[in-house]
C-alpha cells in the first residue's frame, strides 16, 4: 500500500467494500493494462510460438509430423542459398540503417536548432510521404528507377548517356535506395526528439570553455543525441532485415531477401517447419545484431570522451 | 579590467541596455544587482561573448572584444543552471576546456585536481554528473571555469537554485575564494543581500540603466534616489524643502525631523525646492525609560511584526504623511512594546540622508 492510501483513512470505509483484490494498486495497474495485454499476448506471443513449434518439426506432404527435430535448423545453416539471403539481408538492412541515420541526421538536427517557430510544419511536412500506402511510394521508385524511367530519361536529356540504363533497377542498390526513402522519417523523428533534448545552455557552455562549433557538436550534440541515433539504427534495421515487398518489387533477382525466402516456403513450396525454422533463425540473428550495433555504438561514445 | 564603453543592446523597439558605460577594476569581485529584466544578464552575456552591442564597445584587459566569438575570449561563466554536461563525470567537466590546450596528462590531471580542492570537491572526481546535489552542482561548475584560469569569472545568479542556508554558506566561500585566486569576478544578482555580502562594489541596474556604483556600504548608506534606496532593503522616505545649498553639503527642513544638514548625495539631481530624506528602519533607535537623546522624534506604535530576532514596529509620527517604520533588535524587549504606546525614538544625523525623487 502507498502512503497516499494511508493519509486518507477516510476513503478506506468505501474502499473495503470493492474487496481485497480492486484495494492494491498493482491490482488496479494489472486490471487496467489486461485487456492490451491479453490482446498482445493472443496476437504477438502465441503466434511467435506457432512458429518456433513448427521448426522443430517434419513437413510430410499434407500433414505435419511433430516429432522433434533439428533437421529444418540444418538445411537453414548449411545451404548457401539461405546463408546467402541472410547474409544479404543483414548487409541490406545494415547499409540501410546506417545510411537513413546518417541522411536523417542532419534534416533532424535544422529542424531542432533551426525550425524556429515552424518545428511543428517541418514535422508535418516530413510526414506527406506516409499519405500514400508504403506500396505506392515502392512503385513509385520503380518509375523513377525503370528502363524508360525518370533518371533514365534525365540522364539522355543531358546527354550523360546514349541509351536507357537497366542498370538502376533490379539489383541490390534498388532496394537499398528504396527502403532508405521508405524509413527516413522513422529515422528523423526519434533523432529529433533526443536533439530537443539536448539543454542549450549545455552548449553554451562548451563554447564558453573554448570548443569552436563542430569540435562541440561532437562533443556535447552527438553524444547527448545517441540515444535518438541508436533507436533511429534498431527503428530501420529490425523491420528492413525482413523487408517483402521492396525486394519483391524492385529487387529483381540480384535483391531477393530472407523474406522472400521466407514467404516461399510458406506459400509454393509448402514447407512450414523450413519456413518457420527461417523466421526463428532471422529473428535470432537480428536480436544478435541489433545488440552488437548497440554495444559498439556505446563503447564508440565512451571512448571519444 | 574592464571597459564598457557606451553599450546599448535593442531587440527591435526595446532596450535591454541603454547607452552603459562601466569601468570593472582587476582583481574586483564586482556585482551586478537589479530586479529581472534590468539588463544585467545581457550586459554579463555581452562580456561573455553570447549577445553583441547594438553599439559601443567593451574592452577586456586593454583587448576590444569586437567580432570575438566566446569561445576566444579570457572569460569563463558560471551559468545559473550551472550546465554541468551530463553524459561526463566531476573530473571529465572539470577537464572539458583544459582538452583544448593539449597539456601532457599528469598537468591535466594535476590541474584538475587542484581547482576540485579549491572547491572542496577533492576526491569526487569520479562521481558522475548526475549524482551531484544542488551545491555539489554548483562546485562543479566553479571548478570547471576555475581550472581555464580565466582573467575574468562570470558568474550568472549562481547561488539562485541553492537553499537559504547553503547560499549562505556559498556567499562566504565565494568571497574567499575570489580573494584566494585574485581573478576579477562579476556576478550578475537580484539578491541585495548576497550582492552586499560579497561585492567589492555593486553597480545597481534598473530599465537597462545604471542608477549607481559604489562600495555595498556606500550604496546602501548613500543611495543616490528612491528606486535604489528601496531595492536595497526599507528605507523611510520624509518629505523635505532644501533651505540652503553650500558646496558638498546641503540643509533641509521636514517636518518630523526638523532643520537637517547633510552631505550632497553623488549625481543630485535639483527638482526645485523639493527633496527626499530617507532613513533606514535600523538606524532608528527606540529610547526606554527617561533616556533621551539630542535626536529624537516622538510618536505612536500603530503596529508591529514579530521576525523573531528582531521586531518591527510601525511608528506614527505627528507631521509625517507616513509612518515610520523602525527595526529593533528584541534583546530589550522591542518584541513587548504594546501597539498604541507612546514612545521616543533616536537617531543619528548623519543617517539622514538626502536623495534625488
Amino acid at each position: 500500500m502507498t502512503a497516499a492510501a494511508e493519509g486518507s483513512p477516510p476513503l478506506r470505509a468505501t474502499r473495503s467494500r470493492g474487496g481485497p483484490l480492486l484495494q492494491s494498486e498493482q491490482a488496479q495497474g494489472m486490471a487496467l493494462i489486461s485487456p492490451t495485454f491479453l490482446y498482445a499476448l493472443v496476437l504477438l506471443a502465441v503466434p511467435i510460438l506457432v512458429v518456433i513449434a513448427h521448426s522443430f518439426w517434419t513437413q510430410n506432404y499434407l500433414t505435419i509430423d511433430r516429432t522433434f527435430t533439428l533437421e529444418n535448423y540444418r538445411v537453414t545453416l548449411t545451404e548457401p542459398i539461405y546463408r546467402d539471403l541472410l547474409f544479404r539481408s543483414l548487409y541490406i538492412s545494415l547499409v540501410v540503417s546506417f545510411v537513413t541515420v546518417i541522411l536523417a541526421y542532419p534534416i533532424a538536427y535544422f529542424i531542432s536548432f533551426h525550425g524556429g517557430s515552424r518545428k511543428n510544419l517541418w514535422l508535418f511536412l516530413i510526414t506527406i510521404p506516409f499519405w500514400t500506402s508504403y506500396l505506392l511510394r515502392v512503385m513509385s521508385w520503380k518509375v523513377i528507377l525503370g528502363y524508360g524511367g525518370v533518371l533514365n530519361s534525365g540522364l539522355m536529356g543531358l546527354g550523360v548517356i546514349d541509351e536507357p540504363s537497366t542498370a538502376f533497377l533490379y539489383n541490390t542498390t534498388a532496394v537499398i535506395i528504396t527502403l532508405t526513402h521508405a524509413w527516413a522519417a522513422f529515422a528523423i523523428l526519434p533523432i529529433f526528439v533526443s536533439l530537443e533534448k539536448v539543454d542549450r545552455t549545455l552548449l553554451e557552455a562548451a563554447t564558453d570553455l573554448g570548443d569552436g562549433p563542430i569540435r562541440r557538436f561532437l562533443r556535447i550534440t552527438l553524444p547527448l543525441s545517441m540515444p535518438g541515433v541508436i533507436s533511429a539504427l534498431m527503428i530501420v534495421m529490425i523491420p528492413t532485415v525482413g523487408d517483402y515487398v521492396t525486394p519483391r518489387l524492385v529487387g529483381g533477382k540480384d535483391g531477393v531477401m530472407i523474406a522472400n525466402a521466407i514467404q516461399a516456403q510458406f506459400g509454393k513450396a509448402s514447407n512450414w517447419p523450413l519456413g518457420a525454422a527461417l523466421s526463428v533463425t532471422t529473428m535470432v540473428i537480428v536480436t544478435a545484431m541489433a545488440g552488437i550495433t548497440v554495444f559498439i555504438l556505446r563503447w564508440a561514445a565512451r571512448r571519444a570522451r | 579590467m574592464i571597459e564598457i564603453a557606451g553599450v546599448t543592446r535593442s531587440y527591435g523597439a526595446f532596450k535591454a541596455l541603454d547607452d552603459t558605460s562601466l569601468s570593472i577594476r582587476e582583481g574586483e569581485f564586482f556585482s551586478l544587482l537589479g530586479p529581472s529584466g534590468c539588463g544585467k544578464t545581457t550586459l554579463l552575456r555581452m562580456i561573455a561573448g553570447f549577445d553583441t552591442p547594438t553599439s559601443g564597445s567593451i574592452a577586456i584587459d586593454g583587448q576590444p572584444m569586437d567580432g570575438i566569438a566566446a569561445n576566444r575570449r579570457p572569460t569563463n561563466m558560471v551559468f545559473q543552471s550551472y550546465a554541468i554536461f551530463p553524459h561526463l563525470n566531476v573530473a571529465q567537466n572539470v577537464a572539458y576546456g583544459l582538452k583544448r590546450l593539449r597539456l601532457d596528462a599528469g598537468e591535466e590531471k594535476r590541474r584538475v585536481e587542484e581547482a576540485l580542492a579549491q572547491v572542496s570537491l577533492s576526491g569526487l572526481g569520479s562521481r558522475g554528473a548526475t549524482e551531484l546535489s544542488g551545491g555539489q552542482r554548483q562546485r562543479v561548475a566553479l571548478a570547471r571555469a576555475l581550472v581555464m584560469r580565466p582573467k575574468v569569472l562570470l558568474l550568472d545568479e549562481p547561488l539562485s537554485a541553492l537553499d537559504k542556508k547553503l547560499r549562505e554558506q556559498m556567499q562566504v566561500e565565494l568571497r574567499r575564494l575570489q580573494q584566494a585566486v585574485g581573478i576579477t569576478f562579476v556576478l550578475v544578482t537580484h539578491d541585495q543581500y548576497e550582492a552586499l555580502a560579497m561585492s567589492d562594489r555593486i553597480a545597481v541596474m534598473f530599465g537597462g540603466r545604471i542608477a549607481q556604483v559604489a562600495a555595498p556600504k556606500e550604496i546602501y548608506q548613500r543611495p543616490v534616489n528612491r528606486q535604489v534606496a528601496d531595492f536595497l532593503g526599507g528605507m523611510n522616505f520624509v518629505k523635505a524643502e532644501i533651505v540652503e545649498e553650500s558646496g558638498a553639503s546641503i540643509i533641509v527642513e521636514t517636518h518630523g525631523f526638523g532643520r537637517v544638514k547633510t552631505d550632497k548625495p553623488q549625481a543630485f539631481v535639483r527638482n526645485g525646492k523639493a527633496a527626499t530624506l530617507g532613513i533606514r528602519p535600523e538606524r532608528l533607535r527606540v529610547l526606554w525609560d527617561d533616556a533621551t537623546s539630542s535626536h529624537q522624534v516622538t510618536g505612536k506604535v500603530v503596529d508591529r511584526h514579530y521576525f523573531g530576532e528582531i521586531t518591527h514596529l510601525i511608528v506614527e509620527v505627528p507631521g509625517l504623511e507616513k509612518p515610520l517604520s523602525v527595526s529593533e533588535t528584541n534583546n530589550f524587549g522591542a518584541d513587548d512594546i504594546p501597539v498604541g504606546a507612546a514612545i521616543r525614538l533616536a537617531y543619528d544625523p548623519d543617517a539622514l540622508v538626502a536623495m534625488a525623487d
